[in-house]
């Protein structure tokens, strides 16, 4: 039934993939690789003196108690703000999907976030909520709330949770909309003949068939607030206060770029690599299962 | 026609040719720096005036982003072999710089090969100091340097009923200055500072002529150890933690992060860098001074030099790079030496004068007159002679050092522990870094 094209000879599809292939090669198998490599070396920052030391850059880190500390933040980080931008988003989308005038403009300004670049949107924030400069910040001084991220580490740790949710608001709400309105209406019609509530078609209808999507975006927000809320801690806390918002892949950043120690940083950005690998493997054998397409 | 064009052609070929010739001649010099605004305009100007200057040279000023990210950038040059003839890199990467033997070439034997004398001795002592090797000879050129001072909001102080003409020398003073301007309500905070490592530790240790780690702060060997448990440095982070506990003393966040309260009017009393200069003229609505920073009067009666901060230029060397290239930046570190250009730069960023004779001549100019607490750095940095603590610091993984002090200090602001317990994590992972550091540059 499947059609096929079939190429004579191998040279025309060779040729078809060699520009793919040799991008994946160039910008992810070299230098990963050399990251790999590089975490079993220790070398000054020129890369003059070098000597291999096998695996004492991981056995480092692992005896480090600031190092599993972080693993800890990276968690609490990363659980909290794809629960926390998934649930803005469902209930964004939920609202934009009825019959309301001018949804065309709402759901636009909802989009606009995901826009803006994450270091202004680091800046915006400071804006609100610098105890000194910030109208939010100064307000909440005023009200008697002891209020100073720079100095408080859950204060700090709340900030870059919601900065990063906010952003990522809009990604999941495009996504939940697109899913709520392929959902059949005549399901929700037969539903809401047999006396079902709204509530309760939401829960037995809409959520089960959203699920594909929900799951779509549970990989992508993890990885998210995993790897791309850098921007956003290093403009807002530099993962302080006393690294209470440092997480595993700011801490890779320091580590290689600021303290110019590759070795420690390549051994980090291995071990990250490690637990997305094993993270998506989870997450497709076993969640993915009970998934309903 | 065609003849005719082809002549004219000819004829306007040949006047262009000697021009052409010539600005063929002109050997490039690639010049990476990390000074962003204001300051980032004064540097692109100077790289104007030398290219203006002569026609041998053209030095490509390019800004590079942050100090951090212009040294990594340049790192990252030299590993893949074609860096930038000049990099600005900050005081606190000297050590790494230094360690870096092949990749830098010694600003001494730089010019010795150019045939440009510059004598070390024009240079102010504490800014030659830091960036000379053991012998005395300069291994990278001084540029912009500053040093930390005492930033005074005098609108707060005359509202709290404090003199204007007498101001706080000690630190006992400040407090007493500091419980005035709270009870006043002069101020909605009275003290914080920027830079915290390097105001409070780094700087504190140099005027208290008390080491900040053994071997002369590092200038003697990588083999250095922290020796951040010193009774001194009890004293004064105890002596911040009751400021803070007073509700005196704010913690500004990490690096320049407490830049911008100043000029707001927000704190009364704050501890920067003098580099700062131009953003308070250009910001503050008040009136305000600099002046050098307190001292502990029961540890020592008349305070050392401070250290300086800022940045220097080193030279990287790469494989082929012609001698004429070479020389092109032994003329401009010639060039910025010149007493106009110093004194130029020190008045229009706030940065010290780098050399004797532009102090010299702002003095007898009356800058300091006309712009009282302009040479409050100056004062600091030379009203001493430099001993083994206030020479500077030569610490290898400096940056993350730094880091360290300031994340141990956070965690005691917030109360989670005591002066003590935060001294001594922060000597036990500074020193850390510093094997660290030594290991990966002996192996």
């Amino acid at each position: 039934m499947e059609r096929k094209t079939v190429f004579r000879g191998m040279t025309l599809p060779a040729l078809l993939l060699l520009p793919q292939l040799a991008i994946t090669i160039v910008f992810f198998f070299w230098p990963a690789g050399q990251a790999v490599w590089f975490a079993f070396l220790r070398q000054d920052a020129f890369g003059i003196r070098t000597s291999f030391v096998g695996f004492e850059n991981f056995a480092d880190l692992l005896a480090d108690p600031l190092y599993l500390e972080t693993a800890w933040n990276t968690l609490v980080f990363s659980v909290s703000v794809s629960a926390l931008s998934l649930s803005a988003g469902l209930l964004l989308a939920v609202l934009a999907d009825k019959q309301i005038r001018g949804a065309g403009a709402y759901r636009t300004l909802l989009i606009w976030p995901y826009a803006i670049a994450p270091a202004v949107a680091a800046v915006l924030w400071i804006f609100l909520f610098h105890p000194q400069v910030g109208l939010i910040g100064r307000a909440l001084n005023a009200a008697g709330l002891d209020w100073d991220y720079r100095l408080n580490g859950g204060q700090a740790m709340l900030m870059v949770i919601l900065a990063s949710a906010w952003k990522q608001v809009s990604y999941n709400f495009i996504f939940f909309l697109a899913g709520l309105q392929s959902i059949p209406k005549s399901v929700l019609e037969a539903a809401a003949i047999d006396g079902a509530r709204p509530v309760r078609r939401f829960w037995t209808i809409v959520f089960p068939l959203l699920s594909p999507t929900t799951f779509f975006l549970l990989v992508v927000n993890l990885v998210y607030a995993f790897f791309d809320t850098f921007g956003i801690i290093d403009a807002l806390t530099k993962g302080g206060p006393a690294k209470s918002t440092e997480t595993l892949i700011y801490r890779a950043y320091i580590d290689g770029r600021v303290n110019l120690d590759l070795g420690s940083s390549s051994a980090q950005s291995v071990i990250l690599m490690l637990v997305v690998i094993a993270l998506t493997a989870i997450q497709f054998r076993f969640i993915e299962r009970r998934v309903h397409y | 026609m065609q003849r005719r064009s082809l002549i004219a052609g000819t004829a306007a070929l040949s006047l262009a040719a000697p021009s052409l010739a010539r600005a063929q001649a002109r050997t490039e010099i690639q010049y990476w720096y990390g000074l962003a605004g204001p300051l980032g305009e004064r540097v692109a100007e100077q790289v104007k005036r030398f290219n203006d200057s002569q026609d041998r040279y053209t030095v490509v000023g390019s800004f590079k982003g942050s100090y951090i990210d212009t040294m990594t950038g340049a790192i990252a040059a030299w590993r893949a072999g074609n860096p930038p003839h000049i990099a600005q890199v900050f005081e606190v990467g000297t050590a790494t710089m230094m360690a870096a033997g092949p990749a830098i070439r010694p600003v001494h034997a730089l010019l010795a090969d150019a045939g440009v004398e510059l004598d070390p001795k024009r240079y102010i002592a504490g800014v030659r100091g830091y960036y000379s090797d053991t012998q005395g000879r300069l291994i990278s050129m001084p540029y912009n340097s500053s040093s930390a001072i005492m930033w005074l909001n005098l609108d707060a102080f005359q509202k709290a009923g404090l003199s204007t003409t007498e101001l706080p020398k000690t630190w006992a003073q400040v407090r007493a200055a500091a419980e005035k301007i709270k009870a006043a309500n002069a101020a909605p905070v009275a003290i914080t500072t920027a830079w915290p490592t390097w105001v409070m530790f780094e700087q504190m240790a140099a005027i208290h002529d008390v080491p900040f780690s053994t071997r002369a702060n590092g200038f003697e060997g990588m083999n250095t150890e922290l020796q951040l448990t010193a009774p001194f440095f009890r004293k004064h982070m105890e002596f911040l933690l009751g400021l803070q506990k007073d509700g005196l003393f704010r913690y500004g966040g990490r690096d320049n992060a407490a830049d911008a309260i100043f000029p707001t009017g927000e704190v009364a009393i704050s501890f920067n860098s003098a580099g700062n200069r131009a953003r308070v003229e250009r910001e503050a609505r008040f009136k305000w001074i600099s002046v050098p920073l307190p001292y502990h009067d029961d540890v020592i009666q008349s305070p050392k030099n401070g250290v300086i901060g800022g940045a220097s230029l080193w030279a990287l060397s790469a494989r082929n790079r012609p001698a004429a290239e070479y020389r092109g930046v032994a003329e401009f570190f010639r060039f910025i030496s010149e007493v106009d250009q110093d004194l130029w730069w020190h008045k229009s960023t706030g940065y010290v004068p780098i050399t004797i004779a532009a102090y010299e001549k702002a003095k007898t100019e009356g800058f300091y007159v006309q712009n009282p607490g302009a040479d409050a750095a100056v004062v600091q940095l030379s009203r001493a002679e430099p001993t083994p603590n206030s020479m500077g610091f030569r610490l290898g993984n400096f940056v993350e050092v730094r880091n360290v002090i300031q994340e141990e200090l956070e965690k005691a602001l917030q109360g989670q522990q005591g002066a003590t317990a935060a001294l001594e994590a922060a000597q036990r992972r500074g020193n850390v870094a510093l094997r660290n550091f030594e290991r990966a540059n002996r192996s």
